[in-house]
Parts: C-alpha cells; sequence; structure tokens
C-alpha cells in the first residue's frame, strides 16, 4: 500500500514537471471573440477561423426551436444549447490546425471546423 | 429513429452501467431494490426539471452554468462514493460474515445504501438531461415522432440489456470477493467522475491551471466509439485528458485507497467487535 502510494505521488509530481515545461501559452491577454449561429441544424458560417495562441470566445446562438449539444473533441468541449438560445463558449488557445465540430443531436447534418492559422 | 436509438441508448448505457455495478454491490442488501427504484426514479424526475430549466441553467453564471451544475453533481457523486467504498472497508467484514443470518447487518447496510441511491440518481439525472432535451426537442419539432419514440424505447431497452449484462456479470465473482473487485471498480469509478468534474471546471474557465493536453489516443481508441464510452464510465479513459484531470483522477484514487486502508479496522480484532 505505501508503495502503491508512492507511486501515485511520484506519477502526480511527474505529470506537473512535464506540464510546467511546455511553454504556457499565453492565456488570454483578449480573447477573440468568434459568431456563429445554427438554422436547420447547418453552421452558419461552417468554417470558422482563429489566430494560433489565442484564446477564443465562441458566441453560438441556436435559431432552431429544438435544442443541441455544441460539442468538438478536439477542442474538448460539450455543450447543451436550447432551442433559440444563445452560449458563449470559451476556447482555449489553439495551435495551428483544423478542429471539427458538430451538434451532437444532429450529427449529420451540423459539422463545422475551426481553422487556426 | 436510428439517431433516436442511438442517442438514448449512449444515455442510458452509461447510467446503466453505474447501476449495475451498484446493484451488485448491493446483491445481499435486502430493501435495496427501493433505494435504487428511488435513485432511478428521482433522478429522472430531476433530468425532467433540469430539461425544462435548461435555458435558464446554461445562461446562470454568465454561461458556466450548465458546466457548473454538471461539476457540482459529479463531485456529489464521488464524495457519495468515496464515503461508501471507506464505509465498507469498515464494515464489509461484518456484513460478509452475517449475510447469511441476515440480521443487524442489515439495519447497518442501508448506511451506505443512502449514498448508492444518491450515486444512482445522480447518474440518472446526469444522462437523463441529455435524452429529455432530445426527446423534448424531437416532439417539438413535429416530424415523424413515432419514429423517434419507437427508437428510443429501442434504445432505452438496448442500454437496460447492457446494465443487466454487467450486473450478471458481476455476480459470477465468488461472494467472498465481491467486496474487493466492487471496491476497487468503485474507487476507479469515483476517480474517473472527478477527473470529469474537473473537464467540466476547465470548460467553464474556474480552473486553468495545467491544461495541457497530455496525450492524445483517439486513434488507438476514441471517446465515441462503444468501447471507449464504457471504459469512460468504468474507469474514466478520455483521449485527451489535460493535466488537471490526470492529477486529480490520481489524488482521488489515492485518497480513496488511503482512507480505506487508515478507516479498516485491523484485520486480528474485526470480528464483530466494532458496531460503530
Amino acid at each position: 500500500m505505501r508503495s502503491f502510494t508512492v507511486a501515485i505521488a511520484s506519477a502526480v509530481v511527474a505529470i506537473i514537471g512535464l506540464s510546467t515545461q511546455d511553454v504556457i501559452p499565453a492565456r488570454a491577454q483578449e480573447a477573440v471573440t468568434i459568431e456563429l449561429s445554427v438554422k436547420n441544424h447547418k453552421f452558419e458560417p461552417a468554417e470558422i477561423k482563429a489566430p494560433p495562441g489565442k484564446a477564443i470566445m465562441l458566441k453560438v446562438k441556436n435559431l432552431d426551436p429544438t435544442p443541441m449539444e455544441f460539442e468538438s473533441k478536439p477542442l474538448r468541449i460539450e455543450k447543451v444549447i436550447p432551442g433559440n438560445g444563445e452560449a458563449s463558449i470559451n476556447v482555449r488557445a489553439q495551435k495551428a490546425g483544423r478542429y471539427k465540430f458538430f451538434d451532437e443531436y444532429n450529427e449529420k447534418t451540423a459539422q463545422g471546423t475551426l481553422i487556426v492559422e | 429513429m436510428l439517431a433516436a436509438l442511438i442517442i438514448v441508448f449512449r444515455e442510458v448505457f452509461e447510467a446503466g452501467l453505474i447501476v449495475g455495478i451498484v446493484l451488485a454491490v448491493t446483491q445481499n442488501v435486502s430493501g435495496r431494490g427501493w433505494w435504487i427504484t428511488g435513485g432511478i426514479a428521482g433522478g429522472a424526475l430531476g433530468a425532467c426539471l433540469a430539461a425544462i430549466f435548461a435555458g435558464q441553467l446554461s445562461t446562470a453564471f454568465g454561461g458556466i452554468g450548465h458546466e457548473l451544475f454538471n461539476a457540482a453533481i459529479l463531485s456529489i457523486a464521488v464524495v457519495m462514493l468515496i464515503w461508501h467504498n471507506v464505509w465498507m472497508a469498515r464494515h464489509g467484514r461484518e456484513l460478509a460474515a452475517e449475510m447469511v443470518a441476515v440480521g443487524q447487518a442489515v439495519a447497518a447496510g442501508s448506511k451506505p445504501m443512502t449514498a448508492l441511491a444518491v450515486v444512482v440518481g445522480v447518474a440518472v439525472l446526469r444522462e437523463g438531461v441529455e435524452v429529455v432535451l432530445f426527446l423534448y426537442g424531437i416532439a417539438a419539432s413535429g416530424d415523424s415522432a413515432a419514429a423517434i419514440f419507437v427508437g428510443a424505447l429501442a434504445g432505452l431497452a438496448l442500454g437496460a440489456a447492457v446494465s443487466g449484462l454487467t450486473y450478471f456479470g458481476l455476480l459470477n465473482v465468488p461472494a467472498r470477493h465481491l467486496f474487493a473487485v466492487t471496491s476497487v471498480m468503485i474507487a476507479f469509478l469515483a476517480a474517473g467522475l472527478a477527473a470529469q468534474a474537473t473537464a467540466f471546471l476547465q470548460q467553464a474557465d474556474v480552473v486553468t491551471v495545467l491544461d495541457q493536453t497530455v496525450w492524445d489516443s483517439s486513434g488507438l481508441l476514441s471517446d465515441s466509439s462503444l468501447a471507449g464510452r464504457a471504459l469512460h464510465t468504468l474507469i474514466g479513459y478520455t483521449e485527451r485528458p489535460t493535466a488537471m484531470e490526470l492529477v486529480v483522477y490520481l489524488v482521488t484514487l489515492a485518497v480513496i485507497f488511503v482512507l480505506m486502508k487508515v478507516l479498516a479496522p485491523p484485520a486480528a480484532t474485526d470480528a464483530a467487535v466494532s458496531k460503530a
């Protein structure tokens, strides 16, 4: 039991050590705000762009009467937005790349991409 | 119809795994049916209420109400699971000894039952909110409601079947090992829930330290696959954990095992001595 506890403690220390080695991204001096909406279970616009290394604030308007769940695995977002509702979603600063998001309740039609470049 | 089936199945599956474990943990406690039914009913009722107020909920606290709500109910579940495990470490031996002659052990057994009823309720509440929202949305839009309804029922049945499999699988564990097995399962379950609570706090920007992704195993085992979902519920697997999630996960595990060890009665003197 003791050795188990020691193992866990050293794992925790190692994780903290490893993570702080990374350059901590300049965190959200000011977030870039991007607005998008959903209508007929489609994102508008379906492609949004943001600069790298900056926190992003997504303002998502759900213009459909039905609720949606804004979800993105790579961006680590999972957020329910009620019908005719609106939500602000914090996205931490990202490296350049393409990040997909979708509406979990209407995965077929509601697909979008965040392009960081 | 297929979409409804998949969504309802997914949510029932996640809540059902937890219910299956709790059922197995309590298989020899009389009156457990009431507690667990109560937990499920309470969770379902709560889910309907939460879905009705979903609009207010998601805009509360500057738009992070839903995240805080999830983090809060997950934390409650973690505390209840820890309490249960520690209680079992203290009294499990007496319970096991008296299992055949159901006497005081049952009265004592009702104590962790409240904790487990809360855990069941919280699991049903959390997954139920999504089901209710989704089905309500379908009903509101009006199209082919009957097909959706059939799909939802099929999803519910499939999810319940998986919970049943979990339960009967655990029943095959010999009774004298059952406490040990379920204690470990509950410890990992609690650690996983604690990590999920952390993820919600990070999404809400409440917790901002150590938010780097430690690894990405989405190519190996995706969160959205069935196996990924099961492992997510059972041990808290996630394809892209942040450092903070890992730390919280490991610390929760350590706390549970240390508390169980420290608070367990010494092996030699446990026989029917402690009544506390």
